[in-house]
């Protein structure tokens, strides 16, 4: 049995908010200035432009790219060999508080969704757990801005829907958003399982680079003609027009019951941000 | 080619921005986001007085990041402006005069626009970084326990929006998209 500290957890969940906040991920970068380059429309080549200057300067004074700096989704990947000595739940918490303040990143969390307070200091984290064979523990932070989060959309279809049903609602999903989650957008869809887990599979898959297709062909060419769909819309860089509506789409799915087909799309900006260490 | 626009707007200022032009604005703007436009809008309805003056203002749905040491203000790029739909038809009765957030408006917030001159602009949203470098002036006017929620006064020079929906109701998420495709 391998030992880890909690307070391990806590110094590396602090260093990957600010990371995470304020540099954009390779692949994410890559996909924004090859869009800009296929871009044919002048107001979206002026708006793409400026979204790569804008992670620029984020990078390189080490400030947030965008001011939503998100609810704090930690995802923790547990070696079944691994302890974690201390509370994990406290030393996330802690995390996320210490990054948040020291790396002067907006509190965007409040108590209650009812009552609305907010909590000061952006906990609680949103933590995903697995446990999984091996004595490593692999921990990802990605920050989630709402304006994205609040125009995604979970469906449970039937089975006689069929792949056109769901192709049907992803790209009814993105249109309806238009300009809301501040396109050029990352798609997550989550097919399969139960209604939550459809909605985690989701999330889930906003995790994957943009780089990595599916590892099933069959997805791998789902998620190929649905990108392809989703830029033939017109929407464009903040809804202005143009080609680049969603940089990638990538599906995450799993079995589920002979009645039904979850199917639940989570949209990401264009700021989608997320980075894994492990220990 | 930007317009160049020195605030406050004016009901008149307001109808001769167009859908679809660029525009710089420098001056002075308020920022109110969901909590703020609801304390707002209560004493509206109560007949009080507002904290600062409405007539002419122009108000940008911001919730910034904390200013580092040496920043005047943190990432500062506008949230989705549909949430303060239920508001804004009162804020525009009131006197403000501009909006700048991003994304879609509803009907009733466009026919306020239209019956008493107002406009919409959009700001990059997810340029935080960016914007924030036109913001030379910062400081907290009110409501001050809703921490990025704030209100606070703004010192703009050259800000980039986008004027997206005009006193005419025209809208270039509309007409922009269609003439992309058209363009195809």
């Amino acid at each position: 049995m391998r030992e880890i500290q909690a307070n391990v957890l806590t110094e590396t969940i602090a260093k990957l908010a600010i990371e995470a906040n304020c540099v954009l991920p390779c692949d994410v970068k890559r996909r924004i200035e090859d869009a800009r380059k296929n871009e044919p429309w002048e107001t979206a080549q002026g708006i793409l432009d400026k979204i790569i200057e804008n992670y620029g300067i984020a990078e390189a004074n080490t400030v947030p790219i965008c001011q939503d700096t998100g609810v704090c989704c930690v995802f923790l990947k547990i070696g079944q060999d691994v302890h974690i000595e201390g509370d994990i739940r406290a030393a996330v918490d802690e995390g996320v508080r210490r990054g948040y303040t020291e790396g002067y990143l907006r509190k965007s969390v409040v108590a209650d969704p009812l009552r609305r307070v907010n909590t000061g200091d952006n906990t609680p984290a949103m933590l995903y757990t697995e446990i999984v064979p091996g004595d490593r523990l692999e921990i990802t932070v990605a920050p989630k801005g709402f304006g994205s989060e609040n125009m995604s959309r979970l469906a449970m279809l039937k089975p006689s829907d069929g792949i056109e049903g769901v192709k049907a609602f992803i790209l009814r999903t993105v249109e309806e958003a238009g300009p809301n989650p501040c396109p050029p957008i990352i798609v997550g869809v989550g097919v399969g399982g139960t209604f939550d887990k459809a909605a985690y599979l989701a999330k889930k898959a906003l995790m994957r680079s943009t780089d990595e297709r599916n590892a099933d062909p069959f997805y791998a060419d789902l998620e190929a003609e649905l990108l392809e769909k989703i830029n033939a819309l017109g929407v464009g860089p903040q809804g202005f027009g143009g080609k680049t509506t969603a940089l990638a789409v990538n599906i995450e799915w799993m079995p589920t019951h002979i009645a039904g087909l979850p199917v639940a799309v989570n949209i990401n900006c264009h700021v989608t941000r997320h980075k894994t260490v492990v220990l | 080619m930007e317009k160049h626009i020195q605030l406050p707007i004016t009901r008149e200022t307001a109808r001769t921005i167009k859908s679809g032009e660029s525009c710089l604005l420098s001056g002075v703007i308020y920022t109110a986001r969901d909590a703020a436009h609801k304390r707002l809008c209560e004493l509206l309805k109560d007949g009080k007085p507002l904290p600062f003056d409405v007539t002419n203002a122009t108000i940008y749905y911001v919730g910034p990041t904390p200013a580092k040491p040496g920043q005047v203000i943190g990432s500062a790029g506008p949230t989705t402006s549909y949430r303060m739909d239920a508001y804004s038809p009162m804020m525009i009765a009131a006197g403000e005069t501009g909006m700048i957030g991003k994304g879609k408006r509803s009907a009733e917030v466009v026919a306020a626009m239209k019956e008493h001159g107002a406009v919409y602009f959009a700001a990059i949203g997810g340029a935080g970084a960016l914007l924030s470098s036109c913001i030379k002036k910062a400081e907290i006017v009110c409501y001050e326990d809703l921490g990025a929620e704030a209100v606070r006064r703004l010192e703009v020079e050259n800000l980039p929006v986008v004027c997206v929906i005009d006193s005419e109701g025209n809208n270039l998420y509309e007409t922009g998209r269609n003439a992309y495709l058209a363009s195809r």
